[in-house]
């Protein structure tokens, strides 16, 4: 890749710049120090970043090792472009569509633009030590940076997960794309078939469809984001319908192969099998940990290929001194969880604490229009423990702010255990969900519960006067207290 | 009124049925299949015909026989041409042939619901004087004893939803309540392959108890959801685990539904023509397809489950709903029959209520109307109007040892259940 170049293509000067923050062309690497690292870092994304900041507070000499660029997949390949195109596609259905060089420059754009808070430069100002190089253990006390061997008290693995590859006769043929891969599109594909209904999946859908695509959606299961509550994902496929997203549930891909210029995916869909012709293929079907080529097994570190490194509830491995966090060992692999889990693995690490994973409330979301949110249990989840539960359900279609923006499709419902008022998890399918459900991570780490929420005065009117609305359907729901 | 309307449904059975198989077809449409759920209807709605005068014993006990005969000896097995497997029907069967059509499914609730028809004839036909009626318990006996339930459990927990030829299982999740407790019971009942009791835990663990409109409700958003079952099960004053914790029962839910429906038809969010707290009814069945509408700026889905509140919704009522809640609201499914016929006197021909009203959108200066008539919605319509007026199908199920076996087994206790 050049730097600024006098093409006239604004991304060439746009990638320059971001280059100069995620990985310089001209970087060398630091000599290292004759005496081993207080805590040495594999992989720099927002787990690595995040765990070398805190170590580097607290006057530890670090090592952060990063194969690649700094920022990891959210920044290069899954969060910051993929909400860059999301947010550059019709906002309203049959909105005008933008030139899709325009959508480019702007995802470019914003990449480099927040490349710029957790730049080289603010890495290197930190007194961190930076190498760009591959990194495999050579010792359980060492590990080699492109064979430079550097010492350690403390290791930190987090080296996040890469796109699954599926194992699909003829995949190579079609040249899919990945998460990786398909922000590097150069011009809309006119028909695009996206593999997996996940999250990702279930996002780059609607946004290419939004964008003008026609896009075929395929999910071997009989719902997208399985994860997700029936009335949830219910809302969720009628939304993609509306956007012309062709859903195919219960799809599975067999073969893959081209015919001249056209990819063509053999699919089954019950007992039917036929062609989906695509002009590019999106593969979304899962992720799995980088744990490969990391000698771990020289380390003393316990790993599973699908699962990832084998950690503890204090994300301890099984040696004592190599923690991990992010991707490459947590179930649920978001970017705010890897810097969370990154902060606890060195607390525990150096302070010999023991500040559980297990404890974290973890808000989610998926960015479709309407967004979905979620947090804490699944109804599933709280029959399974044995807790009774009570959702309080409110219709966006009743919540006035959202009848007057226009904006009302979708639900807030809070799970309460019933008895009492405690929430337990909510499920929120809103235009603005992924803020939605932070004042319920709020109220939920806080304590407190439906009675109070109930006293706690929101702006009117607002979008998360629904939040509001489930306090008072509670209140009403509890007898009358003797004035 | 009453007795007119479910006098019409009723003829809607007599005169879409086969001469020669007994089996009874879906739609009025011409070519229409028969599907083997109205099937299990007709034979639940022959005794309410035989107690009302309109047909005799005679003539209701050889229907039945002639239905049960035919589905005894049609063929059984693999073949993708077969009217069925592991005792289980197919969905759809050719009327004269009784072969599967439209490479449909072999389903497990339809099946269930055909076999609560043929227990409540069995329940009916008690009688032995000229053998007729001994054999449609012998027939009876022998189809519901043959449906394999533990097959179609495909070695889980659950049901599946059915099976096809060449293809095995269908996968379509089933998440949350919905109208097939009746095939759970009917297979924790059943003395050859009885699932086991851990498979209703299994299938009641995805329930969800919402505080949904002011109202506290098991939710499902198709009104037809809260009736299937409960047109053969009486579950007035019976509960099974989870209604114990809520203090309420399946009975006292169709109610809340009933009343979340009705609030919703106030609410009418998405401001379509009709919809009132006194015009309601949103649930699966025949709706404008986007053909139909074409030009019009209404988005509709043709035939399909609507729910109401989460939707889908398109603005497509099923006239029969608020008929067919009779037993559990007398008020409000009168007030509400009343008001539409008012409104909407299309609705119902020959005292036969069509599967789908959508008065948002206007064809040829009037409302569109699903063309003729569904038989499911007959069948449900003369079963719900008898359960209010005498309770005689309620009453053919709490007689039948398997229906109390399966609720027992499911963990069902209280009201007629104790001994």
């Amino acid at each position: 890749m050049s730097g600024a170049s006098d093409t006239g293509d604004p991304i060439d000067a746009i990638d320059a710049e971001w280059l100069r923050r995620t990985h310089p062309t001209d970087w060398r690497n630091p000599k290292p120090p004759a005496e081993p690292y207080d805590l040495v870092i594999l992989g720099a994304g927002p787990a690595g970043l995040a765990g070398a900041e805190l170590a580097a507070r607290h006057g530890l000499r670090v090592a952060l090792i990063e194969r690649r660029g700094v920022g990891g997949n959210s920044l290069h390949a899954g969060s910051v472009p993929s909400k860059a195109i999301i947010g550059a596609a019709p906002r309203d259905r049959g909105g005008p569509r933008p030139e899709f060089s325009a959508v480019r420059t702007h995802m470019h754009r914003v990449r480099a633009r927040i490349a710029g808070y957790r730049s080289v430069d603010r890495i290197v100002a930190r007194g961190i030590d930076l190498y760009f190089a591959t990194a495999r253990f050579a010792t359980e006390q060492s590990v080699l940076a492109d064979g430079v061997p550097l010492g350690f008290k403390k290791a930190l693995i987090a080296t996040g997960a890469r796109p699954e590859d599926a194992s699909i006769p003829g995949l190579d043929a079609v040249d899919c794309l990945t998460s990786e891969t398909i922000f590097d599109l150069e011009a809309l594909p006119a028909r695009l078939a996206v593999v997996g209904g996940g999250s990702l999946g279930c996002e780059l859908a609607q946004a290419f469809a939004r964008l003008g695509s026609h896009v075929s959606l395929m999910q071997r299961q009989p719902k997208f984001l399985p994860g997700v509550e029936r009335d949830a994902a219910d809302l969720l496929t009628r939304s993609l319908e509306l956007d012309g997203v062709e859903t195919r549930l219960n799809t599975e891909v067999i073969a893959a192969h081209r015919e001249g210029g056209e990819r063509v995916l053999d699919v089954r869909s019950g007992e039917l099998k036929f062609s989906i012709g695509a002009d590019a293929v999106l593969l979304s079907t899962g992720r799995v940990p980088n744990v490969q080529d990391l000698d771990l097994g020289k380390a003393g570190v316990r790993f599973d290929a699908a699962t990832g490194v084998t950690v503890d509830d204090f994300l301890a491995t099984s040696n004592p001194n190599i923690f991990a966090a992010g991707d490459v060992c947590v179930r649920r692999q978001f970017a705010h969880v890897a810097e969370a889990t990154a902060r606890l693995a060195v607390h525990n690490a150096f302070t010999g604490g023991r500040d559980a994973s297990s404890h974290l409330l973890i808000p989610r979301c998926t960015y479709c229009r309407p967004e979905i949110a979620q947090i804490g249990l699944h109804i599933w989840e709280a029959a399974d423990r044995g807790i009774p539960i009570k959702s309080y359900t409110v219709l966006m279609q009743d919540v006035d702010r959202a009848i007057t923006d226009g904006l009302d499709e979708g639900f807030v419902k809070l799970y309460v255990r019933e008895g009492g008022d405690e929430i337990v998890g909510a499920t929120i399918v809103a235009a603005r969900a992924s803020e939605m459900i932070n004042e319920v991570s709020v109220i939920m780490s806080a304590g407190i519960g439906m009675r109070r929420l109930a006293t706690m005065l929101h702006t009117y009117p607002a979008q998360s006067g629904a939040i509001y609305q489930a306090a008072m359907a509670f209140a009403r729901d509890q007898p009358a207290e003797r004035w | 009124m009453l007795e007119r309307l479910q006098c019409g449904a009723f003829t809607y059975l007599q005169d879409y049925a086969d001469p020669h198989t007994g089996l009874v077809a879906d739609t009025s449409r011409p070519g229409s299949p028969s599907s083997i759920a109205v099937v299990g209807f007709a034979l639940s709605c022959y005794p309410v015909g035989v107690e009302h005068g309109w047909s005799t014993r005679g003539e209701a006990a050889a229907q039945t026989l002639k239905t049960l005969r035919f589905l005894a000896q049609s063929p059984q097995g693999e073949a993708p041409q077969a009217a069925g497997n592991h005792g289980f029907y197919y969905h759809f069967l050719d009327m004269r042939t009784g072969r599967r059509v439209w490479d449909c499914e072999l389903s497990v609730v339809d099946t269930a619901l055909l076999m609560a028809g043929v227990l409540a004839a069995a329940s009916y036909f008690r009688g032995d004087e000229d053998g007729v009626e001994a054999e449609i318990r012998e027939l009876a006996d022998t189809l519901y004893r043959r449906v394999d339930w533990l097959w179609a459990a495909n070695g889980g927990q659950t049901l599946t939803q059915g099976w096809k030829p060449g293809f095995g299982f269908l996968k379509y999740g089933w998440e949350g309540y919905n109208e097939a407790t009746i095939a759970y019971l009917l297979a924790l009942g059943s003395p050859t392959f009885a699932l086991p009791p851990e498979s209703f835990a299994a299938w009641t663990r995805t329930y969800q108890w919402e505080n949904l409109l002011d109202t506290d409700v098991l939710y499902s958003g198709p009104l037809f959801t809260h009736l299937f079952s409960h047109a053969w099960i009486d579950y007035r004053g019976i509960q099974d685990v989870f209604m114990k914790s809520k203090r309420m029962d399946y009975f006292i839910n169709t109610q809340r539904a009933i009343r979340v429906h009705r609030e919703y038809g106030e609410r009418n969010p998405h401001g379509f023509e009709g919809y009132e707290r006194d015009l309601w009814g949103i649930t699966a069945g025949d709706g404008p397809t986007p053909q139909q509408a074409a030009g019009s700026a209404l988005r509709v889905y043709g035939y399909m489950a609507r729910g109401a509140p989460y939707g889908p919704d398109d603005g497509t009522l099923a006239p029969w709903a608020m008929l067919a809640t009779l037993p559990f609201g007398r008020d409000d499914a009168l007030r509400g029959t009343r008001r539409l016929l008012a409104r909407y006197p299309g609705v119902c021909r020959e005292d036969r209520f069509a599967s789908g009203l959508n008065a948002s959108l206007v064809v040829q200066g009037h409302p569109w109307l699903s063309e003729g008539w569904y038989g499911l919605d007959q069948g449900l319509l003369i079963m719900m109007i008898e359960n209010a007026l005498s309770g005689l199908p309620w009453r053919l199920m709490r007689d039948c040892a398997y229906v109390r076996t399966g609720l027992l087994r499911a963990g069902f206790t209280g009201g007629w259940l104790t001994p």
